[in-house]
Formats: C-alpha cells, structure tokens, sequence
C-alpha cells in the first residue's frame, strides 16, 4: 500500500512496487487520459508531469514516485496549461488524439520553464513524442502560438 | 445509390464480388433505434434531435484520425441547416442494413479513402430530408404553406409572421411527419457549412484526455489479456507451463487460444508480467522461416521472369529493342508496420448467448461476423460498440477479423466469466505482421532518337494479401489489383506500355497500409520517370505535363504545385527541388519536395508544397490536415521504416529500431487545394504516395545517385545499391 499525490489529491494504491506509473494511473484510477504506446519510454504518449517535471509514466516504477505531485492530463489547470489546450483546439492540431495527452503534457512543461522557445527548443522538448499521424506541423505551430498568449497574458 | 464510377478496387469494391455477401454477414440485423433514440427523436439512420436542440449525426464510418466524423457531420448539418455549435456525433451501431459503405455493397466498414464519397449523397439527402421533415411539422402547427417557411441555423421560421420555432421544439412532430420521398438538395452556392472550416467535432475530447478509445473501456470485473504468440510467422503451440506465470501476483488464468497462450490478469501489468513468466515450446515445423535476404534473392530473380500481365500497350519489347537509349532499374520495398499510437486492442463481454464487443473497428461487418463465429453465436446476437481508433493505417481492417476474434477466443476460453481486454503491445503490434508487402519492382524503359519514351516495362513482384481471404474473389485472372494499383493505370502518354505481376507465397501475414499499392507503384515510377527526364535532358516538370496532355487534373495539381513552389527558380547551394504527382483513391495530388543533405547523407526535407484535387473540399482544413499529415507519415517511412527477417524471426520490436517521423524531421508544409464542383474523393490516404518520390527525386537532383531501395536509410547505408 502507498500513498500517490495524484491531480492534488491523495490516493491509496495497493500494487506491487515495480508496477510502472502509467498502470496504476489507468487501471488503478481510472485516469485514461494518459495513454500507453510503447512501455518502453519511445513514444510519450504517457508523458505526465512529476513535481512539475515531464516523465514517462510507462517506465517510472510506481515506488519511485514518493512524495512528488503527479499531474495528469485530466488534473491540469493554471494559464500554461489553458493557452496550451486552447491553442491545440483553436488549430485542430487533433488527428486520432491517441498522443495527444502525452504532447499536450510536454508542451506544458515546456512552456512552464520556457515562455519563448524556439523551433529547436520545441524539438528538443517534442522529439520525444511520436505522433503517427503526423501531427507536427500543427504541434510546432500551437506550440508557438500558446507561447505568444502567454506572453501576452 | 452511389453515382460515381469507379476504377479501383482497393478496398471499396470487395462485396461487388460476392464473396463475402454470398455469406450472409449482414442479413437479418435489425436496427435497433432504441439504442441511440434516449430522448431523442430519430428523424432518419443518421439524424436525431434533442428537445435541447442538440443535433446528433450517426456516423457510420470509424474515426481514427482522418476527420470523417467531422465531414460526415458537415455534410448532413449543411442540407439540414443545423447550427454547427449545436451538432454532436455518434458512432452507428454495427448494423449493415443502415450503414454499410455503399461503394462496398453489403458491409459497413471503412476504408479505401471512401467514407466521404459514399456517403457524400446519402447524408446530403438525410439532412434534407429531416430539414423537410422538421419544415413540415412548423407547416402544420402554423397552418402555413411549406413552401412559406425558412430554415437557417437550427430555427425554422416563417418569414411573412415572424414565427420562429427551433428545431428542439420541432423534432418530436417532424418525426411523425411522413419521410418525403424525393427532397431537393441546395445548389452548392447556398452551401453554409460545406467548403468551411467548421472546427472539428472531437478537438476537445481529444486534448482534455477524455476522448474515449477502446484502451480507455474499464468493465466491472474485466480482465486485462496479453498473448504470448510463436516468434516465426506460422508456428504453433507445442507445449506451454503456466506455473511461474499463475505465480505472478495478479495473474488469473492462463489459457490456450487459436493465436497462443493467453495470460489473464488483474491489470495490464499483471497479465504482462505474467507472460513474461511463461514457458512455452511452439512446432516450428511449418513456420516461415526465410529471412530478408532470402525473400529479396528470391523476388529478384522472379522479377527477370515474365509474369502474368495487368495491362499491355503497344508491343513493350519491340519498343525496348528499338529504343536509342535503354534505362533499367531494380526497386526493393520492405515489409511495413502500421504502428499505429493505439496499440491493437479489443474488449469482449461474453455472456449466456449473446456477446458485446467494443473495438476501434474498421470493418464492423466481417468483426461481428469472425466474433460470433468463433463463440458459435448467430451475428445478430453480437454488439458491436465501434470507439474512436488510436491511428488505424488499415490496420484495424482486416479480412480474418484478427485481434476481435482472438479477444473473443479469449472470453470463450474463460467461459465469459469475467469482459476481458485485449490489449497487444507496442513489441506484439511490430512483430505481429500483418505488414504493407515486400516488393521487388524491375523497370525497364526506352528513349526514341528524339528522348522521347517510347516504351516502359514494368514487372512487380510481392504477395499478394487477399489471397486466401474473404476477399479473394478481387483477384482476377492471376491479378491482385492491390498490387499494381497506381502503376497499371500510369496516365503517362507512352506508345508501349506492359505492366507484369508476380505474387509469390511468403508465410508472412500481410495487408493494406495506407495508400495500399500506391505505397510503392507511385515510388518506382515517378522515380524513374525522373531518370528517364534525366537521361533525355528534359525537365522533370515539364516533361510530365507534356505527358499528362490527355489527364486535366494530374495535370492541375502538377502546375498548382510546381506555381506555388516557385519551380525552375534558383535555391541556395546545397538545396534542390524534386516533384511528383500521382492519383489514387480518384484524388489527384503533387508535391514538391525542397531538401539539404543532412550531415549523415539523409536528406533533410525542409518544406514540401502540396496541391490536391479531391473534387469538393468538404472541410478544407481537414483536407489540409490530412496532406500534413500523409506527408508526415510517408516521410517517416521513406527515411527510416523497415520490418526485417532474420531466419523468419522478426527483428525489429519497437519504436527504437522501427523508427518513424519525429518532430524535428518534420518540413514546413504548404497545402493548395484545387477548386473543384466535382463529387469529394478521398483525402485520408492519396497525400502519402507522391512524398517519397519527390524527395527521392531532388536527393536525385541534388547527388545525381537515384535512390532505388527504401527507407533512405538503408539505400544509402548499402552505398552503391542506392
């Protein structure tokens, strides 16, 4: 039995203590949102913030976690996050949405440390991120746009 | 019904064959409109309103990506004059009678880049319809004249009294009124929706994580399945010891299956973690186990033999030996996995004679069919609740109804005591087959005294993936069209033209892949039209148009392209342009390719301008997407993807050694579309085919090595075999 700090809440998890993150966020508490593409932190479909940081949830034991706020796409909130998610819809950056959590979770922790990145910060924050159907050109230009909202703001 | 001709036959035309209709998938389905209606009153299959105003479009088609359940919904709220704020979609229950794909005939499924042209005249006359319906309901309450009414926004009003009810207030009494029979559909002028840019309909689900897709499906009690399957395509259990696997904490059952050994837990963890744990011994008597390098020696030497033939002009070989100038080249394709973000994944709920299934699925008829054949059960008594796809690629289409019917055999081996999930993994998904084909491509061609090309031979070699299927009945006289598709039908003026086809048996499950054929037809020859401008000194853009005389729209999307693209014009040192056009799917789409050459060799697309005819741009900025997209997609798995044998055993896993696209590969895209009143054709699949070719072409341009092997990385890895 641990104690897991999720979406500002504590959760009671009963699970054998190498269980990746990604499983105990899904099946444990229902927090779909976060999405498993790969198991193998290849893909960041399951990126989540861990005390403010962006991490693959799929190779992170749940023991490793501690005392650290977990942040999940459906716990969000605060302006980052609000231009982030108002820029991916006002673009359409969407195509099958099953990275879209994981993309939408990196581009905050980017923006949370960067407020003016550019195309080679968005690489270095993105790569890490597949989206199969290819979404980047609009990923990069909502990247840049929820930048410039938050300049604004 | 459907009042398009068509020429291909990919995916769309399979029932006309019979073959699976002759089976009686899809009689005695009965829609059920129970199931959908709540509150709502049903004005047709495809439309209902709520006392709220909330119009609900029923989609038939899956939506993994390719915007379809915004374009279907455009397409119906545009007749019915709906306020787009207030449209929502629906998936359709699995129910043929209602909604197969009317360029299939009897099944509902999606695919062959379609939905939007079969469903382009049924949704229109949906809407309309339910626009008289509701009109019809204000006439009577009003006593007014039909005739005297108007519709805009969701409100219907009569002009004359400034009466205004809303549709909400009207939809219980236009669902009585009786359905007219013909109803007029608008003038594309007074079209309010189609041809805009309505915002898609599930943007927000899918950025706020609660889009629900068939991974996200908890049922009480569900068990989560993962299989163990033999390493070499065509093995079979032998033996298995679920001992250490009942051991692991979480593991509920370990069961034998058609596909392997599954492993039942509380969780995915648990159930892989048990597999893990497993020890299995599988019969590898009759497994493939050919590796690349065999296969590739073996289609080869198949490609210097004369194969059945698809399509003859003129007379090919008097052509060649006449020619001044010969040109010959060898093209080899690797087998391609689909990937998608979504790995495969199905939940089953068995239950005393009937079953419900929730699946991403993209062929419903042939997966109820396959379910309720594996659990004995008649179709009817199978649900199919169809969810939103995580990426698809066609994989989820597939003719033995794969990963449903093995979730299925899971249920059943558990004797349905518990729903069950099964879910493969990213490492199951890679090595799982069902791959885009290996192929082998020989190209001849000749040049006359003048450098014009007088004669093209072009000879296939790969196998065929409707063989032994429900779909075999598309192959005719030895021609699986799949697999020529884009180069039997090559709209190049060329006097002696001959396109030959082997489709030798590789034990290696495989199907379509995005653009199907196109994947590699349009390859091999817009490259070597490319070689063979080169070799008469001709430019490669002009040398196109001129051959495209008699073919308006290729011709329209190769000068759109080559304008926007500033072709002709000088670049930087170290740039270079290469351009392609090519039809499929009866849209017609070029792209020029801008690159640098990356400090490893790779080339480095920096832009690609992309022009489309697809007949009426429903939603221009999903039309757009779509070519980003596609663009995306065939760059990745030009420049990187490969799934190799080893002695049958697949060597790639994951996304480390099967790579694709990353976002700092990614060009700028420009997309132009073509305006057009002809009917819509497809846009989720004709943007992929041109984008090899037109980097291939400007790396061409830039190196002067053509590139005759794909992914880049291996061609250039190989050196002179590029």
């Amino acid at each position: 039995m641990a104690i897991l700090h999720v979406n500002g809440k504590p959760r009671d998890v009963d699970v054998p203590s190498d269980t990746p993150l990604l499983w105990v966020l899904r099946d444990e508490l229902r927090l779909t949102g976060t999405k498993y593409g790969c198991g193998v932190a290849q893909c960041g479909a399951c990126t989540v913030l861990v005390g403010g940081q962006a991490a693959r949830s799929c190779v992170l034991p749940v023991s490793a976690v501690g005392d650290n706020e977990v942040t999940t796409v459906e716990g969000v909130g605060g302006e980052v996050s609000q231009v982030v998610q108002g820029a991916w819809r006002r673009l359409d950056v969407v195509q099958c949405g099953y990275c879209q959590s994981g993309q939408i979770m990196s581009a905050i922790a980017l923006l949370s440390e960067n407020a003016n990145p550019t195309d080679a910060d968005i690489d270095g924050a993105m790569t890490g991120n597949l989206c199969r159907c290819a979404t980047y050109v609009r990923i990069r230009a909502a990247v840049h746009a929820a930048a410039k909202d938050l300049r604004r703001s | 019904m459907h009042p398009f001709t068509r020429r291909e036959s990919s995916r769309r035309t399979f029932l006309k064959t019979g073959v699976v209709a002759g089976t009686a998938l899809v009689v005695g389905f009965r829609f059920r409109p129970e199931a959908l209606a709540a509150s709502s009153p049903v004005l047709n299959a495809f439309v209902r309103i709520a006392p709220d105003d909330t119009v609900t479009v029923v989609a038939k088609h899956l939506e993994m990506g390719q915007g379809v359940h915004t374009g279907l919904a455009t397409v119906l709220a545009d007749e019915l004059d709906a306020d787009w704020s207030r449209v929502r979609v629906v998936d359709a229950p699995a129910d043929a009678s209602r909604y197969a794909n009317l360029a299939w005939g009897a099944a509902q499924g999606t695919g062959g880049s379609g939905s939007i042209a079969n469903s382009w005249m049924q949704l229109r006359k949906a809407g309309a319809t339910a626009r008289a319906m509701l009109v019809a309901a204000a006439a009577e309450k009003w006593g007014v004249p039909a005739s005297s009414l108007s519709v805009d926004q969701g409100v219907v009003s009569h002009p004359a009294t400034g009466r205004r009810a809303r549709f909400g207030e009207l939809a219980e009494a236009a669902a009585r009124q009786p359905v007219p029979k013909d109803v007029a559909l608008k003038d594309p002028k007074d079209w309010k929706l189609i041809g805009k840019e309505t915002p898609r309909v599930d943007s927000i689900a899918k950025t706020d994580g609660s889009a629900r897709f068939t991974m996200d499906v908890y049922l009480p009690d569900m068990l989560t399945a993962v299989v163990a399957r033999p390493p070499r395509f065509g093995a079979t259990l032998q033996s298995v010891d679920p001992s250490a696997a009942l051991k692991v904490p979480g593991v509920t059952n370990v069961v034998e299956v058609p596909a392997g050994v599954a492993v039942l837990g509380k969780g995915f963890w648990a159930a892989r973690q048990g597999r893990a744990a497993l020890r299995v011994e599988w019969d590898e008597s009759k497994a493939e186990r050919r590796g690349t390098h065999e296969l590739l020696a073996e289609f080869t030497a198949l490609a210097g033999k004369p194969g059945p033939s698809a399509r003859r002009d003129g007379d090919p070989a008097a052509g060649l030996a006449g020619a001044t100038k010969t040109l010959e080249a060898t093209y080899e394709f690797p087998y391609l996995a689909h990937a998608p973000m979504e790995p495969l994944d199905c939940v089953v709920k068995l239950e005393a004679g009937r079953c419900e299934v929730w699946a991403g699925s993209q062929m419903q008829t042939l997966d109820q069919a396959l379910v309720a054949q594996t659990l004995g059960l008649p179709p009817e008594k199978v649900e199919l609740h169809t969810l939103l796809a995580g990426g698809s690629f066609g994989r989820r289409a597939t003719p033995n109804a794969d990963v449903a019917a093995e979730a299925a055999s899971i249920a059943k081996a558990i004797g349905g005591r518990q729903p069950v999930k099964l879910v493969w993994t990213r490492e199951d998904d890679i090595r799982g087959g069902r791959y885009r084909p290996m192929f082998v491509h020989r190209l001849r061609a000749g040049l006359d005294a003048q450098g014009r090309i007088a004669a093209w031979e072009h000879r296939i070699v790969g196998q065929s993936f409707l063989k032994g299927t429900p779909f075999a009945g598309l192959i005719k006289d030895g021609i699986d069209r799949t697999s020529i598709e884009g180069a039997v039908n090559l709209p190049y003026a060329i006097p002696s033209l001959g396109v030959e086809l082997h489709s030798p048996d590789v034990g290696v499950p495989t199907l379509w892949w995005r653009s199907v054929g196109h994947t590699h037809t349009a390859f091999s020859t817009e490259t070597f039209l490319d070689e063979l401008a080169a070799a008469a000194g001709r430019d490669p853009f002009e040398l196109r148009r001129e051959l495209l005389k008699d073919h308006p729209r290729h011709r329209g999307v190769l000068e759109l392209a080559a304008s926007k693209a500033s072709w002709g014009t000088p670049l930087a040192a170290g740039r270079a342009r290469g351009i392609a056009v090519h039809e499929s799917f009866r849209s017609f789409v070029a792209q020029v390719a801008e690159i640098s050459l990356g400090e490893d060799g790779m080339p480095r697309v920096e832009r690609v301008v992309c022009a489309v005819d697809c007949g009426v741009a429903v939603n221009p900025d999903v039309v757009r997407a779509q070519m980003e997209g596609a663009i995306g997609f065939g760059l990745g798995a030009a420049l990187w993807s490969e799934i190799t044998l080893d002695e049958g055993r697949v060597v790639q896993s994951n996304f480390h050694d099967y790579r694709t696209l990353r976002i700092d590969e990614m060009p700028k895209v420009e997309v132009h579309i073509v305006p057009s009143a002809e009917p819509p054709t497809g846009v989720g699949e004709p943007g992929v085919p041109p984008i090899a070719p037109a980097v291939a072409n400007a790396l061409f341009k830039l190196t002067g090595k053509p590139v005759h092997r794909l992914p880049f990385a291996r061609a250039l890895e190989a050196g002179g075999r590029a």
